[in-house]
């Protein structure tokens, strides 16, 4: 990849208790592609990418973005300029949707929040900007003012997707988005993924313990284990040749 | 030399009922409260001979501002009378040797429940409020610790989310008393359920206001000279109660907040909510030389 990376983790470490979930992890991320993470359960994608949204500081380790005003470790910020950071440039999408929504209020409103904590105060640009947002995740917006609470699985991701992209954010984090959602539905939501960084060129980090999953989205990908990158390359490169133990065996497992 | 010689004869040095460790703690409350305009300060609340949920948390303010020469007012849903408002006053005037009024103008100290008076108040005049839920996050957030955080974050986000969610589902803001309003650009705080019609009294005012809830132990204040500004859409414009075409059918005045009073035959009357405007009104329309002090609003338009 050319020029500068947009995201660059170094030596990112972080144990809860007795439990290293990660272990001098290092990630880039260039402007514009899509870095994929798997691991089995319990290797650390969530917890390097609730580090990413800054929600969580590691005990040690580095963390930039190549953004303006966003000089120096994200984790030195006090907490009020990661709020307005995490807020005005990432966009998170949780495998549960009860961690990015509120379900009893409007889909709608739960974009307008997004759009209001960043300082919009007319409310017909909050309509506006909302509606644009839930329909380029493919929402349909018959039922834009119903809660997600009321929603099928799929169609909450699509709201969580649409508050994660209403501020234009430059970075994208999806921890397994699809998971748990019927294959065919599963499949229209990486159809709407896909075509919002092909029209966008969202830059994205997406989590899944489906390969499948990493292959249809990634260009790179990045294998985890015990909280320690065991290998990353070109999605295609890896998923091919894999070199280490771990990886091969996931591969032809999966296979 | 003997003891006297060095001492002060003895003098009644407290006033107000509340003991002078008790004042000192209300004391710098308040101060600390006007130093942050809107910021909910939290102090150890005293018991006091009346129950909770009755003023508990305004009387405790005004014991602690009262001194023998205040005048104090105190009105009840902007009457003198009422039970509640007259048993305060005697309580506050017995306690501190402070005088009592009705009268607005001449009141140093205004305690009060769900209205600020007509006429515009001085900075030589204290109004303290009443408040019976002083956390305007309590509806959104049930967890007081967490909506804590969330003032510290200067976090109002799901305030205007309900906001956009009533313009969604009605096309208004149905909101109406304790209006959730930002203080000196940075805590939204509620004033307590005083109308709509009130709240632009509180921005840039002359007077000093401190708000105060016995029960949930909480005080803050608008200073004066500061903004306080009710969260509206910057397309929707900030509308009170429609009163400034209504006249009071016992006295002469229009454009005030007036209370609605139901007729036997259906249809309904209505009465200056201020009850001592009215009063004055009346007297002065028989023609006893009564002072009207200037109205925040004229003719049903409120005046900066
Ligand atoms: N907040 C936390 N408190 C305690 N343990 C945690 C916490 N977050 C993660 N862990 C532990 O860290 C490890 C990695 O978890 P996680 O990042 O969720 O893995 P993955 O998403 O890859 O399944 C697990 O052993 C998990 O139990
Ligand atoms: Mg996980």
């Amino acid at each position: 990849m050319a020029g500068a990376p947009l995201l660059t983790m170094t030596g990112i470490s972080r144990r809860y208790g007795r439990v290293v979930a990660l272990d001098g992890v290092e990630a880039t991320v260039w402007p514009g592609e899509v870095l994929g993470i798997v691991g089995e359960s319990g290797s650390g994608k969530s917890t390097l990418l609730r580090m990413m949204n800054l929600e969580d500081t590691p005990d040690s380790g580095d963390y930039r973005l190549a953004l303006p005003d966003t000089p120096g470790n994200l984790f030195d910020l006090d907490r009020f300029a990661r709020r307005q950071l995490c807020a005005r440039r990432i966009g998170i999408v949780y495998q549960n949707p009860h961690l990015g929504l509120l379900m009893g209020h409007s889909s709608s409103g739960n974009v307008a929040e997004r759009l209001l904590v960043a300082g919009e105060r007319s409310f017909a640009a909050l309509r506006a900007r909302a509606r644009t947002a839930l329909e380029a995740s493919e929402f349909p917006l018959t039922r834009m003012d119903d809660p997600p609470r009321q929603l099928s699985g799929g169609m909450q991701q699509r709201v969580q997707l649409a508050k994660s992209i209403a501020l234009e954010p430059a970075l994208l984090l999806l921890d397994e988005p699809t998971t748990g959602l019927d294959v065919s539905v599963q499949a229209l939501v990486l159809d709407t993924l896909k075509r919002l960084q092909r029209d966008r060129a969202i830059t994205m980090v997406i989590v899944s313990h489906d390969l499948g999953v990493i292959r249809t989205m990634a260009d790179r990908v990045m294998v985890m284990r015990r909280g320690q990158v065991v290998e990353q390359g070109l999605v295609d490169q890896v998923f091919q040749d894999p070199q280490h133990p771990y990886t091969q065996e996931l591969v032809h497992a999966k296979l | 030399m003997t003891l006297s010689a060095l001492t002060r004869p003895w003098a009644a040095i407290s006033w107000g009922f509340l003991d002078a460790s008790a004042k000192r703690e209300m004391r710098r409350k308040i101060v600390k409260a006007i130093a942050l305009p809107g910021c909910q300060m939290p102090y150890a609340s005293r018991e006091l001979p009346m129950a909770r949920g009755w003023g508990t948390g305004g009387l405790q303010v005004t014991l602690t501002l009262i001194r023998p020469e205040s005048v104090v007012k105190v009105i009840d849903q902007g009457a003198d009378d009422g039970v509640n408002a007259a048993s305060i006053r005697r309580f506050l005037s017995r306690g501190s040797g402070a005088r009592e009024t009705w009268d607005t103008l001449e009141a140093t100290i205004i305690q009060s429940r769900h209205r600020i008076p007509e006429e515009r108040l001085r900075d030589d005049q204290v109004l303290v409020l009443q408040v019976p839920n002083p956390e305007p996050l309590r509806p959104v957030q049930p967890d007081m610790s967490v909506a804590r955080q969330m003032h510290a974050d200067a976090d109002y986000g799901r305030l205007w989310l309900v906001l956009y969610e009533q313009m969604v589902r009605s096309g208004r803001i149905l909101q109406g008393a304790a209006y959730p309003s930002l203080v000196n650009g940075r805590h939204v705080m509620t004033p307590s359920p005083i109308p709509r019609w009130d709240v632009p009294k509180l921005h840039m005012a002359r007077h000093l206001t401190l708000l105060s809830a016995g029960r949930e132990k909480r005080l803050f204040a608008v200073p004066p000279h500061t903004s306080l500004e009710p969260l509206v859409f910057s397309d929707v414009p900030y509308r009170v109660e429609d009163h400034a075409g209504l006249t009071c059918h016992r006295s002469d005045p229009k454009g005030v907040f007036m209370n609605e009073i139901p007729q036997d035959g259906g249809g309904s009357v209505f009465e200056a909510s201020d009850s001592n405007l009215g009063i004055k009104a009346i007297r002065r329309a028989e023609g006893d030389p009564i002072e009207i002090g200037a109205t925040w609003y004229q003719d049903g338009e409120f005046r900066a």
